[in-house]
């Protein structure tokens, strides 16, 4: 264990700090450039040694987004799905007709996007067809499996996954009492994992459907991370990072989590470097950490200093590591 | 574990009533006066009438059970998913109102903001405010336990169109609702015209205003079974809502909602009195709608408050003893056939 009464190496004089004007719900990045996603109205595109440009997309708050590097999809409260290309300009790919909040979006492999309103799961697929699942109950998370045309849809009591291209297949019920929220399938494709309403992760094995249950945290977890290769799935939710083992045949079945960083305020978002076995980890106290998953050596990016990290991410090739806060500042670390 | 002070949280209203009883009238009315305030509004999804205002959100009343199904750990799914989309508007709207369907049970809503701690560090509930109409609620009382519930839960009460019914008529209704809910604030009105003040900012779950809110909080009344306090018909409580004159008031006592009312001037043992009380809430929970109470401890210079929701406890030291206060310990739970005997004869055991 390193200690932690000692100063941390920092890379803080290095950070380019930005002022992104109102809170930050989530960052993406087309090659190095980092696009901040702003509570309401906007993206903010931060090109390296330019001024930063906003560009407002949505008519009121962005209530989730998703990027495969060639486009940022975002759900709002107007009612509106946007697709924001590289250049920032942007169309409407679909709205609900009944102007209800557009709270999840997820990207299929293949480019199909899949959105949802209230019960009501759409995916809009790659040939521009629209195709619809009711949930049985407010849809609260989705997810694309990494291979094939499969969607995890999280509700109420459970997960379904729904063959979106396949209308004779019959979907797929996944059972666990409970409200679950957000949804993600393993890197390999062989798992799927909620975060429940209860400070709790559930899982299933997809083949068999046993289930897992990774409970222990202090609050309610909002941010998922596979780290590089699928063997750890990274997790905010309690006062260090922890780290579920996926590397088994089993998944964390009958395992204890890796528990690194141990401090005194809460993670509040995580996300894995995309080849490097490193961690990054925002706080619920403002401060953004570098964590080495084989050794727990930790690397200071952020001093904390009482607002919460709100999103974080890295470029595709783990050059560029950008965050955003509440407050509504942000920054970026080229390494 | 920190939270943010109560001053930064955007104050929550929670507006319920049986169809037709006159919440939307309420609302507009609410969104209509010059008050300068922005309100952000979560309706139900079959609101009757359209809404004038900027921020209006539907919900779909999605009622969650937590904690493997427990009765006292449900909360309202879509205000977690719905207030979590607010807050990233925050500085648009002062405060929120949810307007809930005429059949909603408040609990789940309250309980929303004490189990879900991202929506409790956000926002706080300020008040179950619940308008009930003046002619018909006598019935709904009868065949809709959805009423009951709405009355017995509620910390404001809006008595409305009472220009449709008689004096007695109206008197009478006052002690049904009384039989169901000592602690409310009562208010007469008509076409759900009131001062606003008298329903927002009540600050109903503050533990610092549980008497400042209610003048008449736990005043004992004819149906006071306490032997240490001698019955007092000349009842002075209830401000500008006097409405028990000449003693004539008959007792209502509902078949299967009831206060309990207890009260002592003994001290209380600190350590006898939260076993009992949290064993109390255990197994009575899911029957226990609402509880408050002011408590005076053997050897504590400091009165002690509480209040609860089913099981859900919150309490804490308020402030000093005054002078020449009387300290007396004073507790009311309101619930669903409450075992009375035994909750006095518990109470009576927690006597320092």
């Amino acid at each position: 264990m390193s200690d932690l009464t000692a100063p941390l190496p920092s890379l803080a004089a290095r950070v380019r700090p930005l002022d992104a004007g109102e809170t930050v719900v989530g960052v993406h990045f087309f090659k190095s450039v980092p696009v901040f996603v702003l509570g309401e109205e906007a993206l903010l595109f931060a090109p390296r040694d330019e001024e930063t440009s906003r560009i407002a997309v949505h008519g009121g708050g962005i209530l989730a987004s998703a990027s495969d590097g060639a486009r940022i999809v975002s759900g709002g409260d107007d009612g509106k799905l946007i697709e924001t290309g590289t250049d920032g300009t942007h169309r409407e790919l679909a709205a609900d007709d009944k102007r209800r909040w557009i709270d999840q979006v997820a990207l299929a492999p293949d480019g199909s996007v899949a959105w949802s309103a209230g019960k009501i799961a759409h995916v809009l697929t790659k040939k521009g067809e629209d195709r619809t699942f009711e949930a049985p109950s407010t849809v609260a998370g989705l997810a694309f499996a990494p291979k094939g045309l499969r969607l995890a849809i999280a509700h109420y009591n459970g997960v379904t996954l729904w063959f979106p291209n396949a209308p004779g297949t019959a979907p797929q019920r996944f059972e666990w009492k409970g409200s679950h929220l957000s949804v993600t399938f393993s890197p390999d494709g062989r798992f799927i994992v909620t975060t429940m309403q209860e400070p709790t992760l559930h899982g299933w094995r997809i083949t068999d459907g046993q289930h897992m249950r990774m409970s222990g945290y202090s609050a309610r977890v909002r941010s998922l991370s596979w780290s590089a290769g699928g063997d750890f799935l990274a997790t905010s939710g309690s006062e260090q990072l922890i780290l579920w083992p996926f590397d088994g045949k089993n998944g964390p079945m009958g395992r204890q989590p890796e528990m690194l960083a141990r401090g005194e305020a809460r993670v509040a978002v995580v996300a894995c470097h995309p080849s490097q076995p490193v961690a990054a980890l925002g706080t619920a106290d403002g401060a953004v950490l570098l964590v080495r998953i084989d050794s727990g050596a930790l690397i200071e990016v952020r001093a904390a200093d009482g607002t919460s990290v709100s999103a974080l991410g890295w470029d595709a090739i783990g050059q560029t590591l950008a965050f955003g806060m509440e407050s509504g500042a942000a920054g970026v670390l080229v390494f | 574990m920190t939270t943010p002070e109560t001053h930064d949280k955007i104050p929550v209203t929670v507006l319920t009533g049986y169809l037709g009883a006159g919440k939307t009238t309420l609302l507009n009315r609410i969104l209509s006066e010059p008050h300068g305030k922005k309100f952000a509004v979560i309706v139900n999804e079959f609101g009757e009438v359209g809404i004038d205002n900027e921020l209006v959100v539907n919900a779909d009343e999605e009622v969650f059970e937590m904690n493997n199904g427990c009765i006292c750990c449900t909360v309202r799914g879509d205000l977690v998913r719905i207030i979590d989309g607010l807050m990233r508007r925050k500085g648009k709207f002062d405060a929120i109102i949810v307007e809930t369907t005429g059949l909603a049970d408040p609990a789940p809503v309250a309980q929303t903001f004490f189990m879900d701690e991202q929506v409790g560090a956000r926002t706080k509930l300020d008040a179950v405010v619940t308008v009930a109409d003046a002619l018909w609620l006598k019935d709904r009382l009868k065949d809709a336990p959805e009423a009951k519930n709405q009355i017995a839960f509620a910390d404001v009460i809006l008595i409305n169109k009472t220009d449709l019914v008689e004096p007695d008529a109206l008197r009478e209704l006052e002690a049904r609702i009384r039989a169901l809910n000592p602690y409310a604030r009562l208010h007469r009105t008509e076409r759900a015209k009131i001062a606003l003040d008298e329903v927002l900012g009540r600050n109903a779950f503050d533990l610092d205003r549980i008497l400042d809110i209610e003048p008449a909080f736990l005043e004992t009344d004819e149906h006071d079974h306490d032997h240490d306090h001698h019955h007092d018909h000349s009842h002075h409580h209830h401000g500008a809502h006097d409405h028990h004159h000449g003693g004539g008031l008959k007792h209502y006592h509902d078949e299967e909602m009831q206060s309990v009312s207890l009260r002592t001037d003994k001290p209380l043992n600190p350590d006898k009195f939260f076993p009992w009380v949290q064993d109390l809430v255990a197994v009575e929970g899911p029957n226990i709608l609402r509880c408050k109470g002011i408590l005076s401890f053997k050897d504590d210079p400091e009165r002690f408050v509480f209040q609860g929701v089913h099981m859900i406890l919150d309490g804490d030291h308020q402030r000093a003893w005054g002078a020449d206060e009387k300290r007396e310990s004073r507790v009311v739970f309101i619930g669903r056939n409450l075992p009375e005997e035994k909750i006095r004869q518990g109470f009576e055991s927690c006597m320092a």
